[in-house]
């Protein structure tokens, strides 16, 4: 019955009831969750557009739209005739969204009725007043109910309406929340070109876009995301498919322009933004470090934070005046000599013995190796070493003769970032291409075969644990150079944690996918402690990096931008199954020819017998 | 010849690893009979030069301090133990390490907590203490077993044939979620249980062994809920059930299995018994805050390696043998080293015995029970 159900086109009514109750009710509960968590009170500071569209309703508003879409996706089956999407899929997006918007009321009831401040910190009068648009439960009640249907009703559209509204709609949406989101960094680099006006016309005075730059701006998003309909791919194509010296000249070009633009924004740019790229720097820096752990030798070193400390706190005891053992006070340069010493040997100390363990074990040994490493940074033993809970204080910045860079001035800090990450992007994308990267993507494959086909896997693997360590022993010493001062507090687990989160959103073994990861991330969220673009989440990023972790984990465990390699290892069973089908039209298709040459080969087979 | 002088230069990169792992294994056996032999020297003869070579003014301990170290490190083992069966269980039947069972084992606390204080406002914790525990353990079980239920339904059974490192990453995920969101429910703010009514909380002496009614309160209930758990993995037909499913997935639901439930059933148990872990907690150290499951879980596995993965008897023996070096270690073998301030390395020392066992004996002290495909 369900299969004839599948391929024939169902009435509107008819719905699959059970299936639309469960998702309308998964609706209400993400957003009563949502609002119980406190997201929607606490963004709302956050302007989007004037005082029409805070961040906290945007949050809530995008669930049921998010939902609508998710409860009327229809599973594509290869080799099954689909039925076209319709009526009968709007109708579902409608009542999940209703369904939604009923829950949520049901909140409200709640709110107004009963007090359970004790436990749930956030049921609050704002909380009810935010949800009521301060206009009274049965206002309240009915807009929720009204908006939860028409915003499934929306989701569950994306599927029905022509790929053209759909791609336009998604820019332009998408293109007006970025601009929001870089509100500060767009205003702070227009007034750095003395552009005031613009900003002035683009943003409100108490935050967020103005109505009529939303509504002009989302028109030039619209129209332009309709000129270059399938151009912005064709140009990618191209650039693909060229080879040997056409090829270099574009990847040169491209290289001149991100060069330029790199040294040349920052001077435009603020404090506040300098500083964000500052922080955005050293997380890469840790990042690009994990991506050839993790990414490319398949190690999850989850004590990843060590080698960062163990950066930080040799430049600390190297350069800083107050250094409590031993103060030699050497030039920053000289003393990266010492840094990379210290990170390499730490790295091959932690690696031998967990190099012959099992995978899962590897992750859990690391992190208790992080965990004795900050133990002892912070522990009253090694407190006369090393400082103990009081850290080491005034670390000098570098001096390079002409300038001082120290955290005063992140400018500098970016551009001694900027270099290093030059430096630790070329190495692993020369290391990707060579016998060790080669070596280390055969371990992470099969490490079994990898032995047999005569790589030392051993020796692989430490280098892995070494150069991953060095790099982000550099990140350390940038920190401390910067910050001024290096705590035992600054490595908890969590950092770890966090750069995981960046390698694995980017996109596992690709130094593309690592870049975006920490813009997006570190840039958008922030780091452990270093407040983002977005200030309001930072009590909820570190739920927003979960979600997201499990999130990519089940969705797209390749990444935002993938790399070619691990992507067909994560699929592979999609890959085969593809070839299987494939292999069975080629099969049908050439029947003939096969018995020609299944004779052939039997023939064959007979005399080299006889 | 070319082969040959290939595998020989091989052979000798992999023993220079392998020397190098030696000198750890002696360098770690090292110190500790030397911590060892300085406290014991110390205790038969407080002022002989070995003794007293790394650390001066070494006191040694009395029998009475020794047996308080022993008893909280029993009490607080019980409890690595009892989350440890979760992992064990977990790891056993799915092969993978659920990251977030520490996260449950904080939901019960937290449950524990706010039931509680409710049942003290009312005053029904001081009239009818026993009545009140029963209640708060069995919402505690509730609790937990519906966040393990529910992670292993969201986020795991997805991504039942993934390669092993994916659900691993993904329980991180999960214990950073849970983390987060009970912060965001409940409030940054440490919570602090009620005190226990004074008949039950007083001193008791047990056959010379000092011991606070609040230990002596976890390890009964500790026992209990192993009998429990005993009981229900090697008598009932479910227990039954979870055994073959640990042991082969595709033979045991040949044998008409239902392999989806047991392995729900599987979270349901190790919830339960991390619920019961968090009551426990929650009663002996009095404070609860969303953070309170990260470090207890990370040494629940360890015990749970400790003991040999997949091995229940394992998990718990290992617990207690985790929460007693964890306990008496600092004290008799880094204090005679001369290490000032070991309270501190407390939880290093755990870590420690980690790196341990997995260089000694990786499969644990008491053997793992794992199918072929987990094992390698």
């Amino acid at each position: 019955m369900n299969e004839r159900a599948m391929d024939l086109p169902r009435s509107a009514v008819d719905q699959n009831w059970p299936h639309v109750l469960r998702w309308g009710l998964v609706c209400g509960l993400v957003l009563v969750s949502l609002c119980l968590v406190g997201m929607p009170v606490e963004l709302d500071k956050r302007a989007i557009i004037e005082r029409h569209l805070s961040l906290g309703y945007l949050f809530v508003l995008l669930v049921p739209i998010a939902i609508g879409w998710v409860s009327s996706t229809l599973l594509v089956l290869e080799g099954v005739e689909n039925r076209r999407q319709g009526l009968y899929d709007l109708v579902t997006g409608l009542v999940v969204g209703l369904i939604g918007g009923g829950v949520l009321s049901l909140l409200m009831v709640a709110l107004d009725n009963w007090n359970l401040r004790d436990p749930l910190v956030n049921w609050s009068p704002q909380l009810f007043r935010f949800l009521t648009y301060e206009n009274g439960m049965g206002f309240g009640a009915a807009a929720w109910l009204c908006t939860g249907a028409l915003l499934g009703l929306a989701g569950a559209a994306l599927h029905v309406v022509p790929s053209v509204v759909r791609r336009t709609t998604a820019f332009v949406v998408f293109g007006l929340f970025f601009l929001s989101v870089l509100e500060a960094a767009i205003s702070d680099l227009s007034e750095g070109f003395g552009l005031e006006s613009l900003t002035d016309w683009l943003y409100a005075k108490k935050g967020g876009l103005t109505v009529t730059s939303t509504i002009v701006v989302g028109l030039v998003i619209g129209a332009a995301s309709m000129v270059t309909r399938g151009r912005v791919k064709a140009a990618t194509n191209r650039y693909r498919d060229m080879e040997g010296a056409e090829r270099q000249k574009a990847s040169m070009i491209l290289f001149v322009v991100v060069a330029v633009l790199c040294i040349v924004l920052p001077m435009f740019l603020g404090k506040i933004m300098n500083e964000l790229l500052a922080n955005v720097g050293i997380f890469l820096l840790l990042a690009l470090g994990l991506n050839i752990v993790v990414g490319l030798a398949g190690l999850l070193d989850l004590g990843y934070v060590a080698f960062f400390a163990v950066g930080g706190y040799t430049t600390a005891v190297l350069t800083s005046p107050n250094s409590p053992w031993f103060a030699p006070e050497l030039h920053f340069g000289v003393a990266l000599v010492f840094v990379v010493i210290a990170a390499g040997l730490t790295g091959l100390l932690i690696g031998a013995p967990v190099i012959r363990m099992r995978g899962d074990y590897l992750a859990i040994v690391t992190l208790g190796f992080g965990e004795i490493i900050r133990l002892l940074f912070m522990s009253d033993w090694l407190g006369p070493y090393f400082g103990g809970a009081q850290g080491i204080t005034n670390i000098p910045g570098v001096d390079l003769g002409f300038a001082t860079v120290k955290g005063t001035d992140p400018r500098s800090v970016f551009y001694l970032v900027l270099v290093f990450c030059a430096i630790a992007i070329y190495t692993s994308w020369r290391l990707q291409a060579s016998r060790l990267g080669r070596a280390w993507m055969a371990v992470r494959e099969d490490e079994q075969v990898a032995e047999a086909m005569g790589i030392n896997t051993v020796n692989a693997k430490l280098m892995a644990f070494v150069v991953g360590a060095v790099l982000a022993s550099f990140s350390g010493a940038v920190l401390a150079a910067k910050v001024g001062s290096i705590f035992p507090t600054s490595f908890m687990i969590l950092v770890s944690i966090i750069i995981l989160v960046v390698v694995i959103v980017g996109g596992m073994g690709n130094i593309a996918g690592v870049l975006v990861g920490s813009f997006v991330l570190i840039g958008v969220l922030g780091g452990p402690k270093q407040p983002g673009l977005l200030q309001e989440f930072q009590n909820y990023k570190l739920l927003i990096y979960g979600i997201l972790l499990v999130f990519m984990m089940l969705k797209r465990p390749e990444g935002l931008v993938p790399s070619a390699r691990r992507s067909r290892e994560l699929h592979q069973d999609e890959f085969l199954q593809d070839a299987w089908l494939q292999g069975d039209k080629l099969e049908s298709e050439e029947e003939e020819g096969t018995v020609v040459t299944a004779t052939v080969s039997t023939g064959e087979v007979g005399g080299a017998e006889e | 010849m070319s082969t040959h002088s290939l595998t020989t230069k091989s052979a000798r990169r992999l023993a220079a690893v392998d020397r190098f792992l030696t000198f750890i294994r002696v360098f770690l056996v090292a110190l500790i009979v030397i911590g060892l032999l300085a406290f014991i020297w110390q205790q038969i003869d407080a002022d002989n030069p070995f003794a007293r070579w790394r650390n001066p003014d070494a006191r040694g301990l009395t029998g009475d301090q020794f047996k308080g170290l022993l008893i909280s490190g029993l009490s607080q083992g019980s409890m690595y133990g009892l989350i440890a069966l979760g992992y064990s269980m977990v790891y056993g039947v799915l092969g993978f390490i659920n990251f977030a069972h520490g996260e449950v084992f904080m939901v019960g606390a937290m449950t524990g907590f706010i039931a509680s204080e409710k049942f003290q406002a009312n005053g029904m914790w001081e009239q009818n203490f026993i009545l009140c525990l029963l209640l708060i353990i069995l919402m505690a079980i509730l609790f937990s077993t519906f966040t393990a239920v529910l992670m292993e339904r969201v986020a795991y059974r997805p991504l039942r044939n993934s390669p092993r490192l994916i659900p691993l990453i993904t329980s991180i995920g999960v214990s950073f979620f849970i983390q987060n969101f009970v912060l965001g429910l409940f409030g940054p703010a440490s919570k602090s249980y009620p005190r226990l009514p004074e008949w039950l909380s007083k001193q008791r002496s047990i056959l010379t062994f000092e011991i606070a009614g609040t230990r002596l309160l976890v390890l009964v209930v500790a026992a209990v809920s192993m009998v429990v758990l005993w009981y229900v993995v090697e008598r009932t037909k479910t227990g039954k059930a979870m055994r073959a499913v640990a042991e082969d997935k595709e033979i045991a639901a040949l044998m008409g299995i239902d392999v989806n439930r047991t392995i729900v059933t599987t979270f349901a148990v190790g919830g339960a018994m991390a619920g019961v872990g968090g009551i426990l907690w929650g009663l002996m150290f009095r404070s609860v805050t969303h953070m309170t499951g990260f470090l207890p879980g990370v040494k629940a596995f360890t015990a749970a390696v400790v003991g040999g993965i997949g091995n229940l008897g394992g998990a718990m023996a290992g617990g207690i043998s985790l929460g007693s070096a964890e306990s008496i270690a600092p004290m008799v073998i880094l204090e005679p080293l001369g290490v000032p301030g070991v309270s501190q390395l407390k939880d290093a020392v755990a870590f420690t015995v980690l790196v341990l066992v997995l260089l000694f004996k990786p499969s644990g002290l008491f053997g793992e029970r794992l199918s072929a495909e987990d094992r390698a």
